[in-house]
């Protein structure tokens, strides 16, 4: 924050217009750029810049050894990333949708979660991988997946998920950086939503572990991360109408959790709402309800309710709109606090 | 030495497989199981007298160590061990083929290779007696720490290989797996990985004949080291009890692969001789005649029997490496009853590297449960 006043300091890029998509491809770039241990790896990552674009262009500027196109095996993957991390690289791992990752998860929960542990600290593993995540883009079956619960539930791992063109570039970069590993999903449908935005703008790389108050607000709390971010905001604003002022709390960071603002929130508003896109039963919210049960019981007006994804099997495009919390259903749930009390 | 033309041979063998035992592949065999020296037209050995000697003082102490730790497992001093009894040639041969910047991946039971890699025998047991998940560092000695789950570590193998190829380094990895890992899909995504990016790693599956209660006719229809020619990389299967031919071969496919030639299987072809582990009963899945037909193949007696005609070693010799092993069988016996139990609070060290607030709060949560615990006994006491 202080280098505007540094004579020395270069100038700042103008903020102008970009993406998420761009703001992700930016982080990855300078990333690779600021060290030579990070390598990108994954399933078309390379010659084709990914499914998605995110590496586009990545190759070409840092060549097929940095930012490499692997065989078709998540296992694969993310076991040769193991290897390459201990022999002292900082692989960025793409698995190409949510539910590709699947096959990946014995090595990322019996090697990458624990190597860190059972070698007392010798063999860290700075691997970030990279997941699309969520619906909303009438994708076929298994590209819809919101898989953050079965990380969630691994210790050793971070799991992080941006919502902001600004968070997607400073919590990737955070990401890349951290010693430890992080499951950094990326909300696909928001890829192309578009904000006025700076790399070098100070505020654009959030520790991670913190969330943010995205809309202040006296009569409850939303809470909720990643996709469901930007429907929370919206139903702020069309709960303006019925007389609440709601509070939006974007997470950011699942793992670590940061129970001190949402806590910090809860007390204020006395009422909460968890709002995210994957099942509810034994998933994100309900350990939030949890967490915020046992830390703010004296502060709550209304039991802690969940707006989330059905307990189904993700259904097909035409129905997902159903599926997804929308608007309507977070000031359903809204309503449902006990506000006649 | 030619290495591609032993795969080619060996498959044309391999056809024969199915007439029965008498039809196996042929094996590359520089000792037979009774001690007499023989020329293979593609591996050849030359070693020192006391080269010679050193092998079988390793596969001596390796066989004592691990007979120590069956015994302290069943005298309840360790939960659980995976002996590798029989397979000592195997381990010795190839772990002293390997150079001090080569890598070693071990599964669980490579005793032997952690004796060439010279990590201290007392620190493989701190897993099996239950204080750690593994007692050494494995960066000292370059050997990674044991891995259970069945075949994971090939593909860790493959990607520090990918690593050391980026970097043009001239090291190589070796990863150890057996005959049932090489159904696992990671042992095959490891061989298209290296393939593909020509990673300098040798696949060394130690086919002991058995997984857990599994002969390996139930994981392949092929001998094993066929498989390799699938992937575009040579395969080649050495008798497992001749501890020259492994290390010829072992030393023929690190060279081969630090010399920029790629990856390399190697089947070793051996037998447990004992159960899987301590905690398995042989008895019901096979027969022991079959264990004694392979005792006649024993990997101790045959080099023993070489040295003694050789005139390289003599009894005086014999007696010396084994007042070594019983003296190192004591100092491990001592050494694992005196082995402190773990700090409680050590289980919150590194899950992360740095403060973490779910891990800190559990941390301290637990350390004040504990100190009253702790208030309460000592009230009790007085």
């Amino acid at each position: 924050m202080g280098t505007a006043t540094a004579p020395a300091a270069p100038a700042k890029a103008a903020r102008k217009p970009a993406t998420m998509a761009q703001a992700l491809n930016r982080a990855l770039h300078d990333s690779l750029a600021a060290d030579p241990t990070v390598h990108v790896l994954g399933e078309d990552v390379g010659t084709l810049g990914g499914v998605f674009r995110i590496t586009d262009g990545l190759a070409a500027a840092f060549g097929p050894e940095r930012v490499t196109d692997t065989p078709l095996a998540e296992a694969g993957i993310l076991g040769t990333a193991v290897g390459m991390a201990m022999y002292g690289l900082r692989p960025v791992v793409e698995m190409q949708f949510d539910a590709f990752g699947y096959p990946a998860l014995e090595q990322l929960i019996s090697h990458v979660a624990k190597m860190r542990n059972r070698t007392r600290g010798t063999m860290p593993m700075p691997i970030t991988v990279r997941i699309p995540y969520g619906g909303g883009i009438g994708g076929v079956e298994h590209h819809s997946d919101s898989s953050e619960a079965y990380y969630l539930h691994t210790p050793g791992l971070q799991v992080v998920t941006p919502a902001t063109v600004a968070d997607a570039y400073g919590l990737l970069r955070a990401s890349i950086a951290s010693d430890d590993p992080v499951i950094f999903l990326e909300p696909k449908r928001l890829y192309w939503g578009k904000a006025d935005w700076s790399p070098d703008e100070p505020e654009t790389v959030p520790p991670l572990g913190r969330a943010v108050v995205r809309r202040p607000g006296r009569s409850a709390t939303l809470i909720t991360y990643g996709p469901s971010v930007p429907v929370c905001l919206e139903a702020a604003e069309a709960a303006t109408a019925e007389g609440w002022d709601l509070e939006v709390v974007d997470l950011r960071s699942l793992m670590p959790f940061d129970d001190e603002t949402v806590c910090a929130s809860v007390r204020r508003t006395g009422r909460a709402v968890v709002v995210h896109e994957s099942s509810g039963f034994a998933g994100t919210g309900a350990e939030i309800a949890a967490r915020v049960m046992e830390r703010c019981f004296h502060h709550l007006e209304a039991p802690v309710l969940r707006v989330t994804g059905f307990d189904i099997p993700y259904p097909p495009p035409m129905l997902e709109r159903y599926h997804l919390p929308g608007v309507d259903r977070v000031l359903d749930a809204v309503a449902r606090l006990q506000w006649e009390d | 030495m030619s290495v591609k033309s032993t795969a080619a041979r060996s498959s044309r063998g391999g056809a024969k497989r199915r007439g029965g035992a008498g039809a196996q592949p042929p094996l590359v065999q520089l000792l037979t199981p009774e001690g007499e020296r023989v020329e293979h037209r593609e591996y050849s050995i030359d070693l020192t007298p006391e080269e010679l000697r050193g092998l079988y003082r390793d596969m001596v102490l390796t066989r004592r160590f691990d007979a120590e730790a069956v015994t302290l497992q069943r005298q309840g001093e360790l939960g659980l061990w995976a002996s590798l009894l029989g397979q000592e040639a195997a381990q010795i041969g190839s772990g002293r083929a390997t150079r001090a910047d080569d890598y070693v991946f071990p599964t669980y039971r490579e005793h032997g290779v952690a004796w060439t890699r010279g990590v201290d025998p007392l620190n493989l047991l701190g897993m099996f007696r239950g204080v750690n998940n593994g007692g050494w560092d494995p960066n000292e000695n370059n050997f990674q720490l044991y891995t259970i789950v069945i075949g994971s570590q090939t593909l860790h193998a493959a990607g520090y290989a990918m690593g050391i190829a980026k970097d043009g380094a001239d090291s190589a990895v070796i990863a150890y797996f057996g005959d049932g890992a090489s159904s696992q899909g990671d042992v095959a995504e490891a061989f298209t990985f290296a393939a593909v990016y020509n990673a300098p790693v040798v696949f060394f599956c130690q086919n002991n004949q058995w997984a857990i209660s599994e002969p390996t006719e139930k994981q392949s229809r092929v001998p094993i080291y066929q498989r390799a020619a699938g992937f575009g990389f040579p395969g080649v299967r050495v008798d497992g009890n001749d501890v020259l031919a492994v290390l010829a071969v072992t030393r023929a496919a690190l060279e081969r692969a630090r010399t920029g030639g790629g990856p390399m299987l190697v089947e070793a072809f051996t037998y447990r001789m004992g159960a899987h582990t301590t905690s398995d009963d042989a008895s019901r899945y096979r027969l022991d005649d079959e264990r004694v037909a392979w005792e006649a193949k024993d990997p101790i007696l045959r080099l023993k029997a070489y040295l003694t005609k050789q005139g390289v070693a003599d009894e005086a010799y014999y007696a010396e490496v084994d007042a070594e092993s019983d003296t190192m069988a004591k100092r491990v016996r001592e050494g694992v009853r005196s082995m402190p139990d773990p700090d409680p609070m050590s289980i919150f060290e590194n899950v992360y590297a740095d403060g973490h607030s779910l891990v800190d709060e559990e941390r301290a949560a637990f350390a004040e449960y504990q100190a009253s615990f702790e208030d309460h006994q000592e009230g009790a006491a007085r």
